[in-house]
């Protein structure tokens, strides 16, 4: 008998899709990996919105409204979240603007950027606003896991997943957490 | 700079360019100059052949030393609980709108700063600051006026009412050691009477046991330092009492200073010490001149010196240092590392101080109360020491009471004493719970008061703050959370990260922004500060809020906003700027903080 696929979904907030690069780096794993999953929303499905799932990766921090609601729906359809390298974990590259004050910042890139003349901060109520800081994801919902890295690697990102999926608490040995 | 040059210069000099006396240096600069401004840390560095980073590390390290300019007027108020209660916050915040200044900020003028300080052990006397170093007690709104006053008329702080600065002892009960009548020299002679083997004896019957806190038998550790190679012991007196609640030593060393320093010299009568330091807190700066004149007295009736009382060979003199403002120096191997003039690290151990100490000799640490009370041992004897307390706590014990109660003050107990007990004879007729050994001790709720003090029951340095049902334990633990989190040295990783995440967690909860699984995040960072820390600061530290989880769990159950996750900051109110530039309200341009999240 075997036993029912587990349903992973994926997503990128800020984030530049790295961990998700990394994540199809496990290779010829992913072969065993769709033996034991199916994936529900992700950039591999293209499915826009999150049904109930075992496992969220989350790859990037939270830098506006839109990624709130995106967290959210990961949050209150997934068992397991998981928050997926560096961005996730810390803010990342994203929250370098932290120190600078968010208005400076948005003029400084639409109305004094050379070459630009009578440019304007959009304000087009499709464009989802920015929050005066970029924020860890565990800031903002609960979070289960962590998997540090910049990006973490396929065999990392390999290990946790089959220790998770398998049931064993997850462990990273020194090697996969060893950066330099 | 010539004036900056000759200064350091002349006080290099005075200390020997000795290397050891660096924080002592550090200190005696910044009397002169007022700060110690970079120029000058590199002038110290040459004149000591020291690396400048050596130099700059350490005056970054001590709270009470500054690498910018403070006021001339510098204002630090205690901030114990028992401050807070008895309304510090509000009267700092008064004194800096008189004087338009912010707190932690220097005034335009250059004229005055204001900020907080930890426990200054004036507990049963306050709301207590300190002004350029002098404790000034009880506080009240029309002092802090008088104060205003003084600053803006720029009066040189010695030429402030003497009144201020009046810190009364409040010895309230005596019991064997407060009420003995020795004179100078009287334990000496009857240590010196039975021999030094004789007198480590006596000792040994008396089963004496360290009152800082840690409860090691004494006379084992007087062995050890005696039998441990190396002819050049060294006899250390902790004066670093930074415990919160804490100010029993403030009133032995004030009142009883003698006692303490024969303590000493029968220390080095049983190991064979010559050299004795005393590492006297800096916020118990404004005693260093009345025990420098009881040293004094005691070289010239032979007490200190070389053949002391006759004996030819025992020689033995002591030198008192300066802390700085940092609460780790009251661990042991923190405070060799500051007598050394290095930043206040506790060191690994073992190997023990006992065999490699003081610049690696043989040294003895012990508590100041611990000191006095050897002097008993010398006089009544081993066994009549050991006739009062319980079985393993063998004497007295002085406790510092203060909080809600009508006489705070010194109480002098046989070990054994019920909690109950003290709380009657301080007057504390609506006591709901006692923190026993300060910070770092334990949260006595009232269904353990008939608990007693001693080291087979509740142990304690001495701290005892009475908190009455008004009182709010979330409040009390926030309190003790602020103050590890300031004072942890950053040396090892879960102590500087996790007394921070811990008054994160607390705050958040006092912020309303709490939610179930915070507690079960506090519990966590808990467990791992208890095991991970490299010292005991790290490891107490979570005692407070571990104590008050268990003890009082409702005042933190009745600040969760939510029993799901909750995000410490207002997230719709992080979106306010980006919507102020935009110009736009639309319901897109909102967070709702209950919407979606269910899980």
């Amino acid at each position: 008998m075997t036993r029912p696929k587990l349903r992973i979904a994926t997503t990128s907030l800020a984030g530049c899709f790295g961990c998700h690069m990394s994540f199809l780096d496990i290779d010829e794993h992913l072969f065993e990996l769709v033996e034991l999953v199916e994936f529900d929303r992700s950039p591999l499905t293209d499915i826009k919105h999150c049904g109930p799932c075992d496992i969220g990766l989350i790859e990037g921090g939270v830098c506006n409204a839109e990624n709130v609601h995106v967290l959210r729906e990961f949050r209150n359809n997934c068992k397991t979240l998981i928050a997926v390298g560096a961005c996730a974990i810390n803010g990342g590259l994203p929250a370098q603007r932290n120190h600078l004050e968010l208005g400076a910042c948005l003029r400084e890139v639409y109305e004094f950027r050379d070459g630009l003349s009578g440019g304007q901060v959009p304000n087009d109520p499709e464009l989802p606003l920015l929050l005066d800081k970029v924020h860890p994801i565990h800031e903002v919902v609960r979070v289960d896991y962590f998997i540090p890295g910049c990006p973490p690697s396929g065999p990392t990102i390999w290990k946790f997943l089959s220790d998770l999926i398998a049931g064993r608490t997850p462990r990273l040995t020194h090697s996969l957490m060893h950066f330099d | 700079m010539p004036g900056i040059e000759r200064c350091v210069s002349e006080i290099v000099t005075r200390h020997g360019a000795d290397p050891s006396q660096l924080l002592q240096i550090l200190i005696q600069v910044q009397d002169v100059i007022g700060y110690l401004p970079a120029d000058c840390l590199s002038l110290i560095a040459e004149a000591l052949d020291l690396p400048r980073a050596r130099v700059e590390g350490v005056a970054g390290f001590y709270s009470f030393l500054h690498s910018r300019p403070v006021g001339r007027y510098r204002i630090l108020f205690s901030d114990n609980i028992t401050d807070r209660m008895l309304g510090a916050p509000a009267l700092m915040q008064a004194l800096c709108s008189k004087l338009w200044v912010e707190p932690g900020k220097l005034s335009e003028d250059g004229l005055v700063s204001i900020t907080t300080t930890s426990c200054t052990g004036m507990c049963d006397q306050g709301p207590a600051a300190l002004i350029n170093g002098r404790p000034v007690t009880r506080l009240d709104h029309r002092r802090i006026n008088e104060i205003a006053e003084l600053v803006r008329q720029q009066v040189p702080v010695s030429a402030w009412p003497a009144a201020f600065f009046n810190v009364e002892d409040n010895i309230r009960r005596r019991d064997a050691l407060l009420a003995s009548t020795a004179a100078p020299g009287d334990a000496l002679r009857a240590a010196i009477r039975v021999g030094r083997e004789g007198w480590l004896t006596e000792m040994e019957r008396s089963r004496l046991r360290g009152r800082g806190g840690a409860g090691f038998t004494t006379a084992v550790k007087w062995k050890a330092c005696r039998d441990a190679d190396g002819a050049d012991k060294v006899i250390v007196c902790n004066a670093d009492e930074g415990e919160p609640g804490t100010f029993k030593d403030r009133v032995l060393l004030a009142s009883h200073a003698d006692l303490v320093f024969e303590g000493m010299t029968l220390a080095a009568w049983a190991t064979g010490a010559q050299k004795g330091f005393m590492y006297l807190r800096g916020e118990y700066r404004y005693l260093l001149e009345h025990l420098q004149a009881v040293l004094e007295r005691r070289r010239a009736a032979g007490l200190l010196g070389a053949g002391i009382r006759g004996q030819a060979g025992f020689d033995f003199d002591i030198d008192i240092h300066l802390g700085a403002g940092a609460y780790v120096c009251g661990e042991e191997t923190a405070l060799l590392e500051s007598l050394e003039g290095k930043r206040g690290t506790p060191r690994i151990r073992p190997p023990f101080p006992v065999t490699h100490g003081y610049l690696g000799r043989p040294t003895v640490v012990n508590n100041v109360e611990t000191l006095a009370k050897t002097t008993l041992v010398a006089l009544e004897g081993g066994e009549a020491f050991a006739a009062t307390g319980t079985a393993q706590s063998t004497g007295t014990k002085l406790l510092s009471v203060s909080g809600d109660c009508a006489y705070p003050g010194i109480y002098e107990y046989p070990f054994g004493v019920s909690i109950e007990r003290v709380l009657e004879d301080c007057g504390a007729s609506d006591a709901q719970a006692v923190q026993a050994g300060g910070a770092s001790g334990v949260l006595i709720a009232g269904y353990e008061f008939h608990r007693r003090v001693a080291f087979e029951d509740v142990p304690t340095a001495g701290a005892f703050m009475v908190f009455d049902s008004g009182r709010d334990a979330f409040e009390i633990a926030r309190n003790f959370v602020d103050f590890f989190a300031h004072e942890s040295c950053g040396f090892c990783t879960p102590c500087r990260v996790g007394t921070s995440l811990l008054k994160g967690y607390m705050d958040k909860l006092a912020s309303g922004h709490g939610a179930k699984p915070d507690l079960a995040d506090i519990e966590w960072v808990t467990r791992l500060l208890k095991n991970a820390s490299h010292c005991g600061l790290g490891s107490s530290a979570p005692n407070p809020v571990i104590d008050t989880l268990v003890k009082f769990r409702p005042t933190f159950e009745r600040r969760l906003e939510s029993l799901h996750f909750e995000p410490a900051f207002d997230l719709d109110a992080a979106l306010a700027t980006a919507r102020r530039i935009t110009g736009r309200d639309d319901a897109a341009a909102h967070l709702d903080r209950k919407k979606e999240t269910q899980r």
